[in-house]
Protein backbone atom coordinates (compact mmCIF):
# COMPACT_ATOMS: atom_id res chain seq x y z
CA UNK A 1 0.00 0.00 0.00
CA UNK A 2 1.61 2.91 -1.01
CA UNK A 3 0.26 6.44 0.93
CA UNK A 4 0.82 9.91 0.67
CA UNK A 5 -0.19 12.44 3.53
CA UNK A 6 -0.68 15.90 3.47
CA UNK A 7 1.09 17.57 6.16
CA UNK A 8 0.83 21.61 6.99
CA UNK A 9 2.98 23.58 9.23
CA UNK A 10 0.35 26.03 11.49
CA UNK A 11 0.69 28.00 14.29
CA UNK A 12 0.62 26.10 17.57
CA UNK A 13 -3.28 26.05 17.89
CA UNK A 14 -2.64 25.22 21.46
CA UNK A 15 -1.11 28.30 21.95
CA UNK A 16 -2.13 30.66 24.73
CA UNK A 17 -5.32 32.43 23.35
CA UNK A 18 -3.71 35.69 24.84
CA UNK A 19 -0.92 35.18 22.62
CA UNK A 20 -2.61 35.35 19.71
CA UNK A 21 -1.72 38.69 18.00
CA UNK A 22 -3.26 39.95 14.55
CA UNK A 23 -1.31 42.55 12.50
CA UNK A 24 -4.00 44.10 10.55
CA UNK A 25 -2.14 46.37 8.27
CA UNK A 26 -1.07 43.14 6.53
CA UNK A 27 -4.02 40.51 7.43
CA UNK A 28 -1.60 38.82 8.71
CA UNK A 29 -1.08 36.79 12.13
CA UNK A 30 1.90 37.47 14.20
CA UNK A 31 4.35 34.02 15.14
CA UNK A 32 3.43 34.46 18.88
CA UNK A 33 6.76 34.80 20.72
CA UNK A 34 8.17 31.45 22.44
CA UNK A 35 5.57 29.32 20.78
CA UNK A 36 6.99 27.37 17.59
CA UNK A 37 4.84 25.88 14.72
CA UNK A 38 3.79 22.44 14.96
CA UNK A 39 2.57 20.12 12.34
CA UNK A 40 -1.21 20.46 12.62
CA UNK A 41 -3.14 17.99 14.87
CA UNK A 42 -5.47 16.61 12.20
CA UNK A 43 -2.52 16.47 9.86
CA UNK A 44 -1.10 14.84 12.72
CA UNK A 45 -3.85 12.49 13.07
CA UNK A 46 -3.94 11.50 9.00
CA UNK A 47 -0.44 10.69 9.45
CA UNK A 48 -1.81 8.55 12.31
CA UNK A 49 -4.18 6.50 9.46
CA UNK A 50 -1.76 5.81 7.59
CA UNK A 51 0.58 4.58 10.46
CA UNK A 52 -2.44 2.11 11.34
CA UNK A 53 -2.76 0.84 7.97
CA UNK A 54 1.32 0.48 7.40
CA UNK A 55 1.22 -1.62 10.95
CA UNK A 56 -1.36 -3.89 9.94
CA UNK A 57 -0.63 -4.73 6.37
CA UNK A 58 2.62 -2.68 5.63
CA UNK A 59 3.20 -0.41 2.79
CA UNK A 60 5.16 2.75 2.53
CA UNK A 61 4.06 6.61 3.90
CA UNK A 62 5.60 9.43 1.76
CA UNK A 63 4.74 12.82 3.69
CA UNK A 64 4.02 16.10 1.46
CA UNK A 65 4.30 19.41 3.05
CA UNK A 66 4.04 22.99 1.04
CA UNK A 67 5.24 26.27 2.69
CA UNK A 68 8.31 28.38 3.10
CA UNK A 69 11.07 28.55 5.34
CA UNK A 70 9.91 25.40 6.92
CA UNK A 71 11.31 24.14 10.15
CA UNK A 72 12.88 21.06 9.46
CA UNK A 73 12.31 20.06 13.39
CA UNK A 74 8.17 20.60 12.55
CA UNK A 75 8.36 19.04 9.61
CA UNK A 76 10.12 15.79 10.15
CA UNK A 77 7.63 15.31 12.63
CA UNK A 78 5.60 12.64 10.76
CA UNK A 79 8.77 11.00 10.27
CA UNK A 80 9.96 10.42 13.63
CA UNK A 81 6.44 9.06 13.92
CA UNK A 82 7.25 6.11 11.40
CA UNK A 83 6.51 7.77 8.35
CA UNK A 84 9.30 6.61 5.37
CA UNK A 85 9.86 10.06 3.30
CA UNK A 86 9.69 13.19 3.35
CA UNK A 87 9.11 15.88 0.21
CA UNK A 88 8.75 19.34 1.16
CA UNK A 89 7.24 22.00 -1.60
CA UNK A 90 9.58 24.79 -0.33
CA UNK A 91 9.34 28.27 -2.60
CA UNK A 92 8.68 31.60 -1.50
CA UNK A 93 6.31 31.69 -4.43
CA UNK A 94 4.19 28.54 -2.58
CA UNK A 95 3.57 31.68 0.12
CA UNK A 96 0.47 33.00 0.71
CA UNK A 97 -2.07 30.82 -1.63
CA UNK A 98 -5.55 29.57 -0.78
CA UNK A 99 -7.23 26.41 -0.53
CA UNK A 100 -7.40 26.43 -4.65
CA UNK A 101 -3.61 26.73 -5.10
CA UNK A 102 -2.56 25.14 -2.18
CA UNK A 103 -4.59 21.88 -3.59
CA UNK A 104 -3.30 22.16 -7.35
CA UNK A 105 0.02 22.31 -6.20
CA UNK A 106 -0.35 19.20 -4.02
CA UNK A 107 -2.19 17.44 -6.80
CA UNK A 108 0.87 17.87 -9.01
CA UNK A 109 3.39 16.75 -7.13
CA UNK A 110 1.57 13.89 -5.95
CA UNK A 111 1.67 13.36 -9.41
CA UNK A 112 5.32 13.53 -9.85
CA UNK A 113 5.20 10.92 -6.94
CA UNK A 114 2.84 8.55 -9.27
CA UNK A 115 2.67 5.60 -7.24
CA UNK A 116 -0.27 5.72 -4.97
CA UNK A 117 -3.32 4.46 -3.30
CA UNK A 118 -4.07 6.15 -1.02
CA UNK A 119 -4.08 10.24 0.16
CA UNK A 120 -4.77 11.09 3.26
CA UNK A 121 -4.87 14.87 4.81
CA UNK A 122 -6.82 16.68 7.35
CA UNK A 123 -10.34 17.20 7.54
CA UNK A 124 -9.08 20.88 8.08
CA UNK A 125 -5.65 23.19 8.49
CA UNK A 126 -5.90 24.39 12.04
CA UNK A 127 -4.86 28.14 11.04
CA UNK A 128 -7.36 28.64 8.14
CA UNK A 129 -10.33 25.86 8.75
CA UNK A 130 -11.45 25.96 5.57
CA UNK A 131 -11.51 21.96 5.06
CA UNK A 132 -11.20 22.35 1.18
CA UNK A 133 -7.93 20.93 0.48
CA UNK A 134 -8.34 17.41 0.57
CA UNK A 135 -11.57 17.66 -1.66
CA UNK A 136 -10.04 19.55 -3.83
CA UNK A 137 -6.73 17.76 -4.49
CA UNK A 138 -9.30 14.57 -5.03
CA UNK A 139 -11.17 16.09 -7.58
CA UNK A 140 -8.38 17.38 -9.44
CA UNK A 141 -6.95 13.71 -9.65
CA UNK A 142 -10.12 12.56 -10.43
CA UNK A 143 -10.15 10.20 -7.80
CA UNK A 144 -13.21 9.44 -5.24
CA UNK A 145 -13.34 11.05 -1.92
CA UNK A 146 -14.18 10.58 1.72
CA UNK A 147 -13.95 13.16 4.14
CA UNK A 148 -13.90 13.43 8.25
CA UNK A 149 -13.32 9.76 8.86
CA UNK A 150 -12.15 8.60 12.31
CA UNK A 151 -11.78 5.21 11.29
CA UNK A 152 -10.03 3.69 8.68
CA UNK A 153 -9.23 0.37 7.69
CA UNK A 154 -7.97 -1.50 4.11
CA UNK A 155 -9.73 -4.67 3.26
CA UNK A 156 -9.48 -6.87 0.50
CA UNK A 157 -7.77 -3.98 -2.28
CA UNK A 158 -11.37 -1.17 -1.28
CA UNK A 159 -11.00 0.97 1.99
CA UNK A 160 -13.23 0.77 4.95
CA UNK A 161 -14.12 4.42 6.66
CA UNK A 162 -16.12 5.54 9.53
CA UNK A 163 -17.41 8.99 8.02
CA UNK A 164 -18.70 11.31 11.09
CA UNK A 165 -22.48 12.55 10.39
CA UNK A 166 -24.30 14.67 13.04
CA UNK A 167 -25.61 12.42 14.82
CA UNK A 168 -22.99 8.55 14.20
CA UNK A 169 -21.25 7.48 11.65
CA UNK A 170 -21.28 5.77 8.45
CA UNK A 171 -19.95 2.97 7.15
CA UNK A 172 -18.22 3.84 3.21
CA UNK A 173 -16.31 1.66 1.00
CA UNK A 174 -14.37 2.73 -1.60
CA UNK A 175 -12.00 1.46 -4.40
CA UNK A 176 -8.75 2.54 -5.13
CA UNK A 177 -6.95 4.87 -5.57
CA UNK A 178 -8.23 7.25 -2.84
CA UNK A 179 -8.43 10.06 -0.77
CA UNK A 180 -9.47 10.38 2.88
CA UNK A 181 -9.65 13.20 4.92
CA UNK A 182 -9.31 12.42 8.73
CA UNK A 183 -11.19 14.08 12.02
CA UNK A 184 -10.35 14.14 15.30
CA UNK A 185 -12.06 11.72 16.54
CA UNK A 186 -9.60 9.28 14.88
CA UNK A 187 -7.81 9.68 18.40
CA UNK A 188 -4.60 10.63 19.53
CA UNK A 189 -1.85 10.89 17.42
CA UNK A 190 1.03 8.51 18.16
CA UNK A 191 4.58 9.73 20.03
CA UNK A 192 7.57 10.06 18.09
CA UNK A 193 9.74 7.67 19.59
CA UNK A 194 13.83 7.76 20.03
CA UNK A 195 14.54 5.39 17.66
CA UNK A 196 11.91 7.47 15.24
CA UNK A 197 13.05 10.92 16.26
CA UNK A 198 17.06 9.53 15.37
CA UNK A 199 16.23 7.68 11.99
CA UNK A 200 14.55 11.25 11.19
CA UNK A 201 17.42 13.12 11.98
CA UNK A 202 19.00 11.35 9.15
CA UNK A 203 16.64 11.73 6.56
CA UNK A 204 17.43 14.17 4.32
CA UNK A 205 13.76 15.81 2.53
CA UNK A 206 13.38 16.02 -0.81
CA UNK A 207 12.90 19.38 -1.98
CA UNK A 208 10.55 20.49 -5.12
CA UNK A 209 10.27 24.03 -6.26
CA UNK A 210 7.60 25.00 -8.60
CA UNK A 211 9.43 24.15 -12.02
CA UNK A 212 10.41 20.21 -10.60
CA UNK A 213 6.11 19.69 -10.53
CA UNK A 214 5.91 21.56 -13.54
CA UNK A 215 3.47 24.07 -12.39
CA UNK A 216 3.72 28.49 -13.30
CA UNK A 217 4.43 30.64 -10.81
CA UNK A 218 1.13 32.00 -11.52
CA UNK A 219 -0.99 29.40 -10.06
CA UNK A 220 0.51 28.68 -6.96
CA UNK A 221 0.66 30.76 -4.05
CA UNK A 222 -1.05 34.16 -4.01
CA UNK A 223 -1.05 34.18 -7.84
CA UNK A 224 -3.22 31.47 -8.02
CA UNK A 225 -5.82 32.60 -5.66
CA UNK A 226 -9.25 32.33 -6.36
CA UNK A 227 -10.58 33.91 -3.43
CA UNK A 228 -9.33 37.23 -1.68
CA UNK A 229 -9.02 37.82 1.90
CA UNK A 230 -10.54 41.42 2.61
CA UNK A 231 -10.30 41.46 6.25
CA UNK A 232 -8.89 39.59 9.19
CA UNK A 233 -10.22 40.55 12.78
CA UNK A 234 -10.20 38.89 16.16
CA UNK A 235 -13.97 39.19 17.51
CA UNK A 236 -14.27 41.48 20.51
CA UNK A 237 -14.80 39.46 24.07
CA UNK A 238 -16.46 41.22 26.75
CA UNK A 239 -15.07 39.72 29.95
CA UNK A 240 -17.23 40.75 32.73
CA UNK A 241 -17.47 37.29 34.47
CA UNK A 242 -18.56 37.77 38.29
CA UNK A 243 -16.36 35.18 40.20
CA UNK A 244 -18.22 33.49 42.86
CA UNK A 245 -16.04 34.38 46.27
CA UNK A 246 -16.31 31.90 49.27
CA UNK A 247 -13.94 30.04 51.68
CA UNK A 248 -14.07 26.96 50.23
CA UNK A 249 -14.96 25.39 46.32
CA UNK A 250 -17.79 23.81 47.94
CA UNK A 251 -19.49 26.70 49.83
CA UNK A 252 -19.18 28.61 46.19
CA UNK A 253 -20.38 25.96 44.56
CA UNK A 254 -23.67 26.53 46.44
CA UNK A 255 -23.44 30.19 46.37
CA UNK A 256 -23.63 29.95 42.65
CA UNK A 257 -26.89 28.26 42.72
CA UNK A 258 -28.27 30.84 44.90
CA UNK A 259 -26.54 33.62 42.23
CA UNK A 260 -28.52 31.34 39.12
CA UNK A 261 -31.62 31.32 40.91
CA UNK A 262 -31.93 35.17 41.52
CA UNK A 263 -30.56 35.76 38.14
CA UNK A 264 -33.76 33.54 37.24
CA UNK A 265 -31.47 31.00 34.76
CA UNK A 266 -32.51 28.39 36.84
CA UNK B 1 -22.37 39.14 -15.50
CA UNK B 2 -25.66 39.11 -17.03
CA UNK B 3 -25.86 34.82 -17.65
CA UNK B 4 -25.81 34.14 -13.54
CA UNK B 5 -29.02 35.45 -11.88
CA UNK B 6 -30.33 34.46 -8.39
CA UNK B 7 -29.61 33.10 -5.46
CA UNK B 8 -29.67 29.65 -5.24
CA UNK B 9 -30.29 27.26 -1.62
CA UNK B 10 -29.37 24.08 -1.45
CA UNK B 11 -31.63 22.55 1.18
CA UNK B 12 -31.14 19.86 3.11
CA UNK B 13 -34.39 17.60 4.16
CA UNK B 14 -35.15 14.71 6.81
CA UNK B 15 -37.83 12.36 6.53
CA UNK B 16 -39.68 14.55 4.05
CA UNK B 17 -38.85 17.79 5.91
CA UNK B 18 -36.43 20.86 5.73
CA UNK B 19 -33.98 20.90 8.39
CA UNK B 20 -33.80 23.74 10.75
CA UNK B 21 -30.56 25.08 9.16
CA UNK B 22 -32.13 25.30 5.70
CA UNK B 23 -34.79 27.19 6.69
CA UNK B 24 -32.10 29.63 8.15
CA UNK B 25 -30.58 29.50 4.87
CA UNK B 26 -33.70 30.11 2.97
CA UNK B 27 -34.35 33.10 5.56
CA UNK B 28 -30.58 34.61 4.37
CA UNK B 29 -30.90 34.01 0.66
CA UNK B 30 -34.20 35.75 0.85
CA UNK B 31 -32.28 38.62 2.23
CA UNK B 32 -29.44 38.94 -0.17
CA UNK B 33 -31.50 38.34 -3.30
CA UNK B 34 -33.88 40.94 -2.16
CA UNK B 35 -30.77 43.18 -2.08
CA UNK B 36 -29.35 42.05 -5.39
CA UNK B 37 -33.14 42.27 -6.83
CA UNK B 38 -33.23 39.04 -7.97
CA UNK B 39 -35.27 35.42 -7.60
CA UNK B 40 -35.09 33.13 -4.59
CA UNK B 41 -34.37 29.41 -5.73
CA UNK B 42 -33.98 26.22 -3.83
CA UNK B 43 -32.80 23.15 -5.15
CA UNK B 44 -33.79 20.18 -2.90
CA UNK B 45 -31.55 16.62 -3.60
CA UNK B 46 -32.97 12.91 -2.82
CA UNK B 47 -35.06 9.83 -3.42
CA UNK B 48 -38.24 11.66 -1.87
CA UNK B 49 -38.74 14.76 -0.78
CA UNK B 50 -42.37 14.76 0.42
CA UNK B 51 -43.60 17.62 1.39
CA UNK B 52 -40.52 19.52 1.44
CA UNK B 53 -40.48 21.48 -1.78
CA UNK B 54 -43.90 23.10 -0.53
CA UNK B 55 -42.03 23.72 2.95
CA UNK B 56 -38.75 25.79 1.30
CA UNK B 57 -41.90 28.31 -0.80
CA UNK B 58 -43.37 28.53 2.81
CA UNK B 59 -40.10 29.86 4.11
CA UNK B 60 -39.18 32.00 1.24
CA UNK B 61 -38.32 30.79 -2.22
CA UNK B 62 -39.46 31.70 -5.23
CA UNK B 63 -38.87 28.59 -7.17
CA UNK B 64 -37.90 25.06 -5.93
CA UNK B 65 -35.62 22.79 -8.35
CA UNK B 66 -36.30 19.44 -7.31
CA UNK B 67 -34.24 15.91 -8.02
CA UNK B 68 -35.16 12.38 -7.07
CA UNK B 69 -33.87 9.26 -7.79
CA UNK B 70 -33.38 6.06 -5.97
CA UNK B 71 -30.11 6.49 -6.37
CA UNK B 72 -29.87 9.55 -4.29
CA UNK B 73 -31.19 8.31 -1.06
CA UNK B 74 -28.49 8.57 1.14
CA UNK B 75 -25.90 11.54 0.35
CA UNK B 76 -22.39 10.15 -1.77
CA UNK B 77 -19.95 12.48 -3.33
CA UNK B 78 -20.05 11.08 -6.42
CA UNK B 79 -23.62 11.36 -7.24
CA UNK B 80 -24.63 14.29 -5.58
CA UNK B 81 -21.58 16.35 -6.94
CA UNK B 82 -22.82 15.11 -10.30
CA UNK B 83 -26.22 16.31 -10.00
CA UNK B 84 -24.92 19.64 -8.19
CA UNK B 85 -22.66 20.09 -11.62
CA UNK B 86 -25.55 19.94 -13.96
CA UNK B 87 -28.28 21.94 -12.08
CA UNK B 88 -25.72 24.30 -11.83
CA UNK B 89 -24.87 24.90 -15.48
CA UNK B 90 -28.33 25.09 -16.24
CA UNK B 91 -29.40 27.03 -13.96
CA UNK B 92 -26.86 29.82 -13.35
CA UNK B 93 -27.54 31.54 -10.31
CA UNK B 94 -24.75 34.02 -9.40
CA UNK B 95 -24.79 32.49 -5.32
CA UNK B 96 -25.13 29.40 -3.84
CA UNK B 97 -25.23 28.79 -0.20
CA UNK B 98 -25.20 25.30 2.08
CA UNK B 99 -25.45 24.84 5.52
CA UNK B 100 -21.78 23.73 6.87
CA UNK B 101 -23.18 20.39 7.98
CA UNK B 102 -21.74 16.48 7.19
CA UNK B 103 -22.86 17.17 3.46
CA UNK B 104 -22.24 20.33 3.00
CA UNK B 105 -18.99 20.53 3.67
CA UNK B 106 -18.17 17.49 1.42
CA UNK B 107 -20.39 18.97 -1.05
CA UNK B 108 -19.31 22.28 -1.47
CA UNK B 109 -15.03 22.17 -1.91
CA UNK B 110 -15.90 19.09 -4.25
CA UNK B 111 -18.28 20.89 -6.38
CA UNK B 112 -16.62 24.18 -6.38
CA UNK B 113 -13.50 22.54 -7.99
CA UNK B 114 -15.35 20.97 -10.01
CA UNK B 115 -16.79 24.50 -11.43
CA UNK B 116 -13.83 26.61 -10.67
CA UNK B 117 -15.17 29.04 -7.99
CA UNK B 118 -13.65 29.53 -4.70
CA UNK B 119 -16.52 28.66 -1.71
CA UNK B 120 -16.31 30.51 1.96
CA UNK B 121 -16.63 27.80 4.40
CA UNK B 122 -18.57 28.13 7.82
CA UNK B 123 -19.93 31.59 7.46
CA UNK B 124 -21.00 33.66 10.18
CA UNK B 125 -22.60 36.59 8.61
CA UNK B 126 -23.12 37.33 4.36
CA UNK B 127 -23.57 40.54 3.32
CA UNK B 128 -23.57 42.14 -0.10
CA UNK B 129 -21.17 44.55 -1.26
CA UNK B 130 -23.27 48.35 -2.07
CA UNK B 131 -20.61 48.85 -4.64
CA UNK B 132 -19.37 45.86 -6.24
CA UNK B 133 -22.51 43.76 -5.42
CA UNK B 134 -20.33 40.68 -4.42
CA UNK B 135 -21.26 38.59 -1.47
CA UNK B 136 -18.73 38.82 1.37
CA UNK B 137 -18.40 35.55 3.52
CA UNK B 138 -17.43 36.80 7.45
CA UNK B 139 -16.17 32.87 8.88
CA UNK B 140 -14.28 31.99 11.50
CA UNK B 141 -10.33 30.85 11.22
CA UNK B 142 -7.38 30.41 13.55
CA UNK B 143 -9.55 27.91 15.35
CA UNK B 144 -12.45 30.30 16.54
CA UNK B 145 -9.02 32.95 17.65
CA UNK B 146 -10.20 35.43 14.68
CA UNK B 147 -12.12 36.28 11.77
CA UNK B 148 -11.64 36.65 8.07
CA UNK B 149 -13.87 38.26 5.50
CA UNK B 150 -13.93 36.67 1.94
CA UNK B 151 -14.54 37.37 -1.34
CA UNK B 152 -14.41 35.99 -4.40
CA UNK B 153 -15.08 36.92 -8.43
CA UNK B 154 -15.81 33.78 -9.86
CA UNK B 155 -19.51 32.51 -10.30
CA UNK B 156 -21.23 31.33 -8.96
CA UNK B 157 -20.29 32.64 -5.28
CA UNK B 158 -20.44 29.85 -2.98
CA UNK B 159 -20.97 29.67 1.00
CA UNK B 160 -21.38 27.24 3.57
CA UNK B 161 -23.50 28.77 6.79
CA UNK B 162 -23.05 27.59 10.14
CA UNK B 163 -26.20 26.46 12.00
CA UNK B 164 -28.00 29.09 14.01
CA UNK B 165 -26.16 31.43 12.44
CA UNK B 166 -28.98 33.25 10.41
CA UNK B 167 -33.09 33.70 11.25
CA UNK B 168 -35.23 31.95 8.99
CA UNK B 169 -38.14 33.76 7.90
CA UNK B 170 -41.67 33.36 9.68
CA UNK B 171 -43.44 30.30 7.47
CA UNK B 172 -46.20 32.28 5.06
CA UNK B 173 -48.73 29.45 3.74
CA UNK B 174 -50.12 31.77 1.17
CA UNK B 175 -46.44 32.45 -0.31
CA UNK B 176 -46.93 31.55 -4.19
CA UNK B 177 -43.74 29.82 -5.48
CA UNK B 178 -43.29 27.08 -8.94
CA UNK B 179 -41.63 24.03 -8.09
CA UNK B 180 -39.42 22.77 -11.23
CA UNK B 181 -38.47 18.52 -11.18
CA UNK B 182 -35.47 18.11 -13.00
CA UNK B 183 -33.73 14.89 -14.33
CA UNK B 184 -30.20 14.18 -13.79
CA UNK B 185 -28.93 10.84 -15.60
CA UNK B 186 -26.98 9.19 -13.10
CA UNK B 187 -24.22 6.09 -13.95
CA UNK B 188 -23.87 4.04 -10.69
CA UNK B 189 -20.47 3.11 -12.47
CA UNK B 190 -19.55 6.13 -11.69
CA UNK B 191 -20.25 6.28 -8.39
CA UNK B 192 -16.86 5.15 -6.64
CA UNK B 193 -18.30 4.80 -2.88
CA UNK B 194 -20.97 2.69 -1.12
CA UNK B 195 -22.91 3.29 2.16
CA UNK B 196 -22.57 -0.38 3.62
CA UNK B 197 -24.45 1.09 7.30
CA UNK B 198 -25.31 4.27 8.96
CA UNK B 199 -25.22 4.12 12.64
CA UNK B 200 -27.10 6.43 15.36
CA UNK B 201 -24.93 7.24 18.25
CA UNK B 202 -28.36 9.06 19.77
CA UNK B 203 -27.73 9.28 23.68
CA UNK B 204 -31.21 9.15 25.83
CA UNK B 205 -32.74 12.08 26.81
CA UNK B 206 -32.78 15.70 25.25
CA UNK B 207 -30.80 16.39 22.01
CA UNK B 208 -27.60 18.53 22.73
CA UNK B 209 -28.46 20.62 20.04
CA UNK B 210 -32.05 21.33 21.00
CA UNK B 211 -31.30 21.49 25.09
CA UNK B 212 -32.08 25.03 26.86
CA UNK B 213 -29.19 23.71 29.60
CA UNK B 214 -25.67 22.47 28.54
CA UNK B 215 -23.91 20.90 31.35
CA UNK B 216 -19.87 20.49 29.04
CA UNK B 217 -16.85 18.79 30.70
CA UNK B 218 -13.56 18.99 29.60
CA UNK B 219 -10.13 17.43 29.85
CA UNK B 220 -10.25 18.14 33.59
CA UNK B 221 -13.33 15.63 34.07
CA UNK B 222 -10.44 13.33 34.07
CA UNK B 223 -12.37 10.04 32.89
CA UNK B 224 -15.87 8.89 32.24
CA UNK B 225 -16.63 8.63 35.83
CA UNK B 226 -16.55 12.30 36.54
CA UNK B 227 -19.49 12.59 33.35
CA UNK B 228 -22.20 10.80 35.46
CA UNK B 229 -21.97 13.70 38.13
CA UNK B 230 -22.47 15.81 35.26
CA UNK B 231 -25.53 13.67 33.63
CA UNK B 232 -26.93 14.24 36.66
CA UNK B 233 -26.70 17.95 37.01
CA UNK B 234 -28.52 17.85 33.64
CA UNK B 235 -31.07 15.52 34.69
CA UNK B 236 -32.28 18.48 37.42
CA UNK B 237 -32.07 21.16 34.86
CA UNK B 238 -34.00 18.71 32.30
CA UNK B 239 -30.61 19.84 29.57
CA UNK B 240 -28.12 17.54 27.77
CA UNK B 241 -24.53 16.62 28.39
CA UNK B 242 -21.85 17.92 26.65
CA UNK B 243 -17.63 18.12 25.98
CA UNK B 244 -14.72 19.47 24.42
CA UNK B 245 -12.91 18.01 22.14
CA UNK B 246 -10.20 15.96 24.91
CA UNK B 247 -13.07 13.97 26.56
CA UNK B 248 -14.28 12.80 23.36
CA UNK B 249 -10.77 12.10 21.84
CA UNK B 250 -10.44 9.80 24.72
CA UNK B 251 -13.61 8.03 24.82
CA UNK B 252 -15.05 8.89 28.14
CA UNK B 253 -18.26 9.94 26.08
CA UNK B 254 -19.27 9.29 22.92
CA UNK B 255 -17.91 11.51 20.22
CA UNK B 256 -21.45 12.79 19.41
CA UNK B 257 -21.46 14.80 21.93
CA UNK B 258 -18.40 17.39 21.09
CA UNK B 259 -18.82 20.50 21.27
CA UNK B 260 -16.72 23.10 19.21
CA UNK B 261 -15.59 23.73 15.95
CA UNK B 262 -15.69 20.50 15.04
CA UNK B 263 -18.34 19.13 17.06
CA UNK B 264 -21.82 20.48 17.43
CA UNK B 265 -22.47 24.34 17.38
CA UNK B 266 -25.01 24.71 20.69
CA UNK B 267 -27.23 27.98 21.51
CA UNK B 268 -28.86 27.12 25.01
CA UNK B 269 -30.02 29.55 27.67
CA UNK B 270 -27.19 28.06 30.25
CA UNK B 271 -24.07 26.52 29.54
CA UNK B 272 -22.60 25.20 32.49
CA UNK B 273 -18.73 24.16 31.92
CA UNK B 274 -16.87 22.25 33.87
CA UNK B 275 -13.03 21.64 33.94
CA UNK B 276 -13.36 23.45 30.48
CA UNK B 277 -10.29 25.94 29.71
CA UNK B 278 -12.01 27.52 26.99
CA UNK B 279 -9.77 27.03 24.08
CA UNK B 280 -10.82 29.00 20.97
CA UNK B 281 -12.05 26.07 19.19
CA UNK B 282 -14.21 24.81 22.04
CA UNK B 283 -16.05 28.54 22.65
CA UNK B 284 -16.78 28.44 18.35
CA UNK B 285 -19.34 25.61 19.64
CA UNK B 286 -20.52 27.37 22.60
CA UNK B 287 -20.32 31.31 22.64
CA UNK B 288 -23.48 32.09 20.95
CA UNK B 289 -24.65 30.18 24.59
CA UNK B 290 -27.25 32.78 26.17
CA UNK B 291 -25.63 32.84 29.67
CA UNK B 292 -22.02 30.99 30.03
CA UNK B 293 -21.53 29.70 33.87
CA UNK B 294 -17.80 28.63 34.72
CA UNK B 295 -16.11 26.14 37.30
CA UNK B 296 -12.13 25.72 36.79
CA UNK B 297 -9.59 25.65 39.09
CA UNK B 298 -7.48 28.13 36.96
CA UNK B 299 -8.39 31.78 37.40
CA UNK B 300 -6.49 32.60 34.57
CA UNK B 301 -8.75 30.12 32.36
CA UNK B 302 -10.10 31.64 28.55
CA UNK B 303 -13.65 30.73 29.68
CA UNK B 304 -13.87 32.97 32.92
CA UNK B 305 -13.38 35.91 29.54
CA UNK B 306 -16.73 34.27 28.04
CA UNK B 307 -18.52 33.46 31.68
CA UNK B 308 -21.10 35.54 33.37
CA UNK B 309 -20.82 33.74 36.34
CA UNK B 310 -17.60 31.63 37.50
CA UNK B 311 -15.88 29.67 40.57
CA UNK B 312 -12.42 29.30 40.67
CA UNK B 313 -11.95 26.05 42.72
CA UNK B 314 -11.84 21.88 41.85
CA UNK B 315 -14.97 21.09 40.08
CA UNK B 316 -14.92 17.65 42.53
CA UNK B 317 -15.63 19.81 45.65
CA UNK B 318 -17.86 23.00 43.74
CA UNK B 319 -20.00 20.93 41.53
CA UNK B 320 -21.79 18.62 43.85
CA UNK B 321 -22.33 21.22 46.35
CA UNK B 322 -23.60 23.15 43.23
CA UNK B 323 -25.73 20.00 42.48
CA UNK B 324 -27.45 19.75 45.53
CA UNK B 325 -28.07 23.07 46.12
CA UNK B 326 -29.65 23.46 42.72
CA UNK B 327 -31.69 20.53 43.25
CA UNK B 328 -33.01 21.69 46.58
CA UNK B 329 -33.91 25.17 44.85
CA UNK B 330 -35.66 23.73 42.43
CA UNK B 331 -37.24 21.08 44.57
CA UNK B 332 -38.77 24.27 46.76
Amino acid sequence: MNMIVCCKQVLDPEAPPASFKIDPASNTVLQPPGVPPVVSPFDEQAVEAALRIKDSQGGKITVLTLGNNLLRDVVKKPLSMGADELVLLEDEVFEGGDSWSTAYALAMAIKKIGEFDLIFCGRQAADWDAGQVGSGIAEILGIPSITVAKKVEAIDGKVRVERVIADGYQVVEVTLPALITVTNELGEARYATLKGIMAAAKKQPTIWKPVDIGVEPSQIGAAGRRSKLLKLFQPVREGKCEIIEADTPAEAGANLAVKLRDAKLI
Amino acid sequence: MAEFKGVMVYGETTEGKLTALTTELLGCGRRLADELKEDLLCILVGEQLGEAPQSAIVYGADKVYTVEDPLLKEYQTDSYVTVMEKAIKDISPQILLLGQTAIGRDLAPRLAFRLGVSPSMDCLELNIDPDTKLLQGTRPVYGGNARAIFVSESLPQMATVRQKAMSPLEPDESRKGEIAPIKVELDPAKIKTKVIETVKEEVEGIKLEDAEAVVAGGRGIGGPEGFKELEELAKILKGAVGASRPPCDNSWVPDTLQIGLTGKIVTPELYIAVAISGSSQHLSGCSGSKNIIAINKDAEANIFKEARFGVVGDWKQALPAFTAKVKELLAG
